[in-house]
């Protein structure tokens, strides 16, 4: 079965809309770009029924392969905090007959670049191979997922780099604001545990463990693919069946419950040496399926999302010059959704940055945006989406993140006209639920911010990851 | 650096290059046929302007970056810091487009934007859609000599790029010995400064000190354009000539006279306590010729061995530290050619726990000294050969990456030619030459290693240093 989507068509008319604006300077223009053959997002299902999502490229003789696993590090138990992703680092450090240096040679030897990774809720991967070398490729990708060996020595290797990354995150204090962050708002729940684990669980991981962990989570009816190359239906069948094909049909996922973040109204403080301190606030958010999503992805933008005009960044960075960086982001996990804003200033000022995220979070919730910053947010993210799949790689990422949120393969043309849709309204009431909520907030540092307020010195333990970005818009 | 060209033309930019419209007064010609649409193009302006252009028709977006060829290495003594400050200060504003109209316009159109400061160059890009090319040209010319900077805007600024410092050094104690190691490494050359300067210069940087360096080295004539993207030659030309042609050039725009290094001759050492420091490590810089300064073959036989000892894996260094004496949890090398002057060629290492750091520099030492006596196997010389190769392809998929690597070549002094042959020279490299490499510019009297510790060691245990 095959589904066609055009997607790159529907790229140039957002950004023929965004060019209506009269910003041109001088009387010069670059025409638009002109309708094209329709590069396509295809459906395949493999003779195996293995379902992937590939979008042909005939230009650069590589292919991008991106593909994920449900089930990442919440489907590890506390006591093994760190085991996906260990497991993540294992799979290329030997498999089915070859060693972890006969492994590596052959990937360096035919240039092959091959990568895994975990997150709260996915194990994910990417392949990247020069066309020429492609079945040695697939070959290699075939035995990390289907025969890894987790020998003792690769093992301990890997736990011993593990362990040395713990121990510097252990004085890092945006890894401290993260871990506390994440270890009071979700205090019982799989989420409350750092992905990369802690100084004392990563040392208890057994091979038996990482064995289990790829037994229970590598399975057909989980896996997301995505591929880029120059290769048609018919073929990309056949590689998914070569790659995957042998995988287990079921996975073995433990139920993990949906949560909302708790403790939400405090503030958390831990005491580090340190000249610049760590500010993170965060509440709830919005699920991707929510009706209002879209409208609380472009209120994010407005408020700290990625540009130089947020509000944000124009009263925190330019007006006061209290950060290098300030941001906010909607965070739309399996089990939980967030909003979650932060900072990195001096000691001495941290309270005041704290001070101003927090009432320009209130005063985004009292009056929410102008109709002029509505605007100009909807144009920017209808403009820019097309750098979203501007090279192989990020298109194969693309296709796998949209599986996962399960969108619909048609969501590439839908997408633009969803921020379209989006009205004032809108924004001002998803601003009024999620912004005017009580939120939990941290603070790492030393000083007045961090001293006054019964302050729990940084223990010698392990800092959460960022949580994986699934960008939702 | 290295990448590679001979694309081939696809039915998809055959059907975007001709069927392109003309919108708008055009004072530019309409696009040629679409046969040699792949080819990168070169070419200078009458005010000295060098525009490079990257065709790559699959998404109708580009990259549009202007580099200008000074950086860090051309600031005056006393004020470290100052060409990126300024780098920050350009986003406040021109007489015609006050302070943060180039940023809302992107902001509106849905353009990326940023900006970044080396020792040899100073680079502004945005991503757009193809059709605001024009656009952000008008803003870069316009910031190119009228930026307008006021005390209420360079003040505030100054704390931010304080805080840039806190994060990226002052927070990090890597970063804190890797400063010590280049101040130590470099006894003449200005590369010995941090590019985002030290800190008690940065605290006293003035709106008079940024525009003062402004006007000596922002000029049409001492820079770089870079398209890269849905775009052909003839469209970027005629765009450039209309926008950028009209910049006056400068005529005494500011020479690169900078101080050379003397021959190194002594083996250095630089040890860094910092109580955050949870892991201890080590990092060796030994002074090597860059690429645009380096004898035939040497700047890639200086990759090639980088790419040997430390990159990846399969690398000697690796294997040694990591695999074989199990002394170390993590070794590498790193080899940056893309620089004026005399470059670095690093080493680090991070120790196991249980090993010292004198104990784990020793072992170092071996495996280069085996290297510079034995040389390289064909089947080391082989794999590095190819994923140098390789890495030019991969680059092809990326239009930032490209904009970034031609920019970077032009702005230290390399030329187009030089790039497109990389892979070429790459190739004619025998193990000779990267054994000789070894024997001539890793003698650790060219050295400095740099020991990071959470304490200083007490006075009983204090080590001789071998050398």
């Amino acid at each position: 079965m095959t589904v066609v989507v055009s997607m790159l068509r529907i790229l140039a008319r957002g950004a023929h809309a965004a060019a209506a604006l009269t910003l041109v300077a001088g009387a010069l223009a670059l025409p638009t770009a002109p309708a094209r053959a329709a590069t396509a997002v295809e459906r395949i299902v493999s003779p195996g029924g293995i379902e992937a999502w590939l979008v042909r490229e005939p230009t650069i003789p590589l292919i991008a392969i991106d593909f994920a696993f449900r089930g990442g590090s919440s489907q590890v138990p506390a006591n093994k905090a760190g085991l996906a992703s260990l497991a993540a680092d294992l799979l290329d450090e030997g498999a089915g007959d070859l060693d972890s240096r006969a492994f590596h040679e052959r990937v360096e030897n035919y240039a092959i670049g091959l990568h895994f990774s975990a997150s709260r809720d996915y194990l994910s991967g990417s392949l990247y191979t020069l066309a020429e070398h492609q079945d040695i490729a697939f070959d290699l990708l075939r035995l990390a997922l289907t025969a890894p060996r987790f020998d003792s020595d690769a093992v301990e290797r890997v736990r011993a780099q593990a362990l040395s990354g713990l121990r510097r995150a252990s004085m890092n204090p945006n890894d401290l604001a993260n871990r506390s962050w994440w270890a009071k708002a979700f205090a019982g729940h799989p989420y409350a545990q750092p992905v990369g684990g802690t100084l004392e669980t990563v040392p208890a991981i057994t091979a038996d463990d990482l064995k289990g962990y790829v037994h229970r989570a590598f399975a057909r009816d989980t896996l997301k693919i995505g591929i880029v190359g120059n290769v048609d239906a018919v073929a990309a069948g056949r590689i998914v069946d070569r790659i995957f094909g042998a995988l287990p049909a079921k996975a073995e996922l433990a139920d993990v419950s949906n949560a909302q973040p708790l403790a939400l109204g405090n503030k958390l403080t831990v005491e580090l040496d340190v000249p610049q301190s760590v500010v993170l606030v965060g509440g709830a958010g919005l699920a991707q399926k929510d009706p209002d999503f879209m409208a609380s992805y472009v209120l994010n933008h407005i408020l700290g999302g990625g540009s130089f005009t947020s509000r944000l960044y124009r009263e925190v960075r330019e007006a006061r010059g209290l950060a290098y960086s300030v941001h906010s982001s909607m965070l739309p996990l399996d089990h939980a959704a967030l909003f979650v804003a932060g900072t990195a200033t001096r000691t001495d000022r941290a309270d005041e940055a704290l001070a101003v995220i927090q009432s320009e979070i209130r005063r985004m919730a009292e009056s929410g945006p102008t109709q002029e910053e509505l605007e100009a947010a909807k144009s920017f993210l209808k403009g820019s989406y097309a750098l979203r799949f501007d090279t192989s790689g990020k298109i194969a990422s693309q296709l796998v993140m949209l599986q996962l949120a399960d969108l619909g393969i048609d969501y590439f043309i839908r997408r633009n006209s969803l921020v379209d849709a989006v009205t004032l309204d809108d924004v001002k009431r998803v601003a009024r639920r999620l912004l005017m909520a009580d939120m939990l907030a941290t603070v790492v540092g030393r000083g007045p911010s961090v001293a006054g307020s019964g302050a729990t010195p940084a223990p010698a333990t392990v800092p959460a990851a960022v949580p994986a970005r699934r960008d939702g818009g | 650096m290295p990448l590679t060209f001979c694309r081939a033309l696809s039915p998809l930019t055959a059907i975007s290059v001709a069927s392109a419209v003309l919108a708008g007064a055009a004072a530019w010609t309409p696009v040629r046929a679409a046969a040699a649409d792949t080819e990168i193009a070169h070419f200078a302006l009458a005010n000295g302007l060098s525009v490079v252009v990257i065709p790559d028709h699959r998404v109708p977006v580009i990259t549009h970056m202007v580099w200008y060829r000074v950086g860090s290495a051309d600031e005056p003594p006393g004020v470290s810091g100052i060409a990126h400050f300024l780098e920050h200060l350009m986003f406040k504003g021109t007489e015609k487009n006050p302070s943060g109209k180039f940023s809302q316009v992107l902001a509106t159109v849905g353009g990326q934007e940023n900006a970044f400061t080396t020792a040899d160059y100073t680079g502004y890009f945005q991503r757009i859609a193809r059709e605001h090319l024009p656009v952000v040209m008008g803003f870069e010319a316009d910031r190119m000599t009228g930026l307008v900077l006021t005390n209420e805007n360079v003040l505030p600024e100054r704390d931010v790029v304080l805080e840039e410092y806190n994060m990226r050094v002052a927070n990090s104690p890597d970063a804190r010995l890797g400063e010590q190691v280049a101040a130590a490494l470099y006894l003449n050359h200005p590369y010995g400064r941090p590019v985002i300067g030290w800190r008690r210069e940065i605290e006293k940087l003035t709106r008079e000190d940024a525009l003062a360096f402004y006007r000596r080295f922002y000029a049409p004539n001492n820079a770089i354009v870079v398209v890269a993207g849905d775009v052909s030659a003839e469209e970027v030309k005629a765009l450039a000539e209309d926008i950028y042609g009209k910049v006056a050039a400068r005529p005494d725009v500011g020479v690169r006279a900078r101080p050379q290094e003397p021959d190194p001759v002594a083996v250095r050492h630089v040890m860094l306590a910092d109580p955050r420091a949870a892991q201890p490590s080590l990092q060796r810089s030994y002074l090597v010729p860059s690429e645009p300064q380096a004898g035939p073959g040497e700047a890639e036989a200086l990759d090639l061995l980088a790419h040997i000892l430390g990159s990846g894996q399969n690398s000697r260094l690796y294997r040694t530290l990591v695999e074989d004496k199990r002394i170390a949890i993590n070794a590498g090398a790193n080899y940056s050619g893309t620089s004026v002057d005399a470059t670095s060629f690093s080493i680090y290492a991070t120790p196991r726990p249980g090993t010292s750091l004198e104990d784990l520099e020793t072992a170092i030492d071996a495996v280069v000294a085996e290297v510079a006596d034995a040389g390289v196997s064909a089947a080391e010389l082989d794999r590095a050969k190819t994923r140098m190769i390789a890495d030019a392809v991969y680059a092809r998929d990326s239009q930032a990456t490209m904009a970034r690597w031609y920019g970077a070549a032009l702005a230290t002094g390399l030329t187009i030619e030089q790039v497109k042959s990389w892979p070429d020279r790459v190739r004619a490299i025998d193990a000779d030459a990267v054994r000789n490499a070894a024997r001539t510019w890793l003698g650790k009297q060219r050295s400095v290693t740099g020991y990071l510790v959470k304490e200083w060691p007490a006075k009983g245990d204090k080590k001789e240093k071998k050398s």
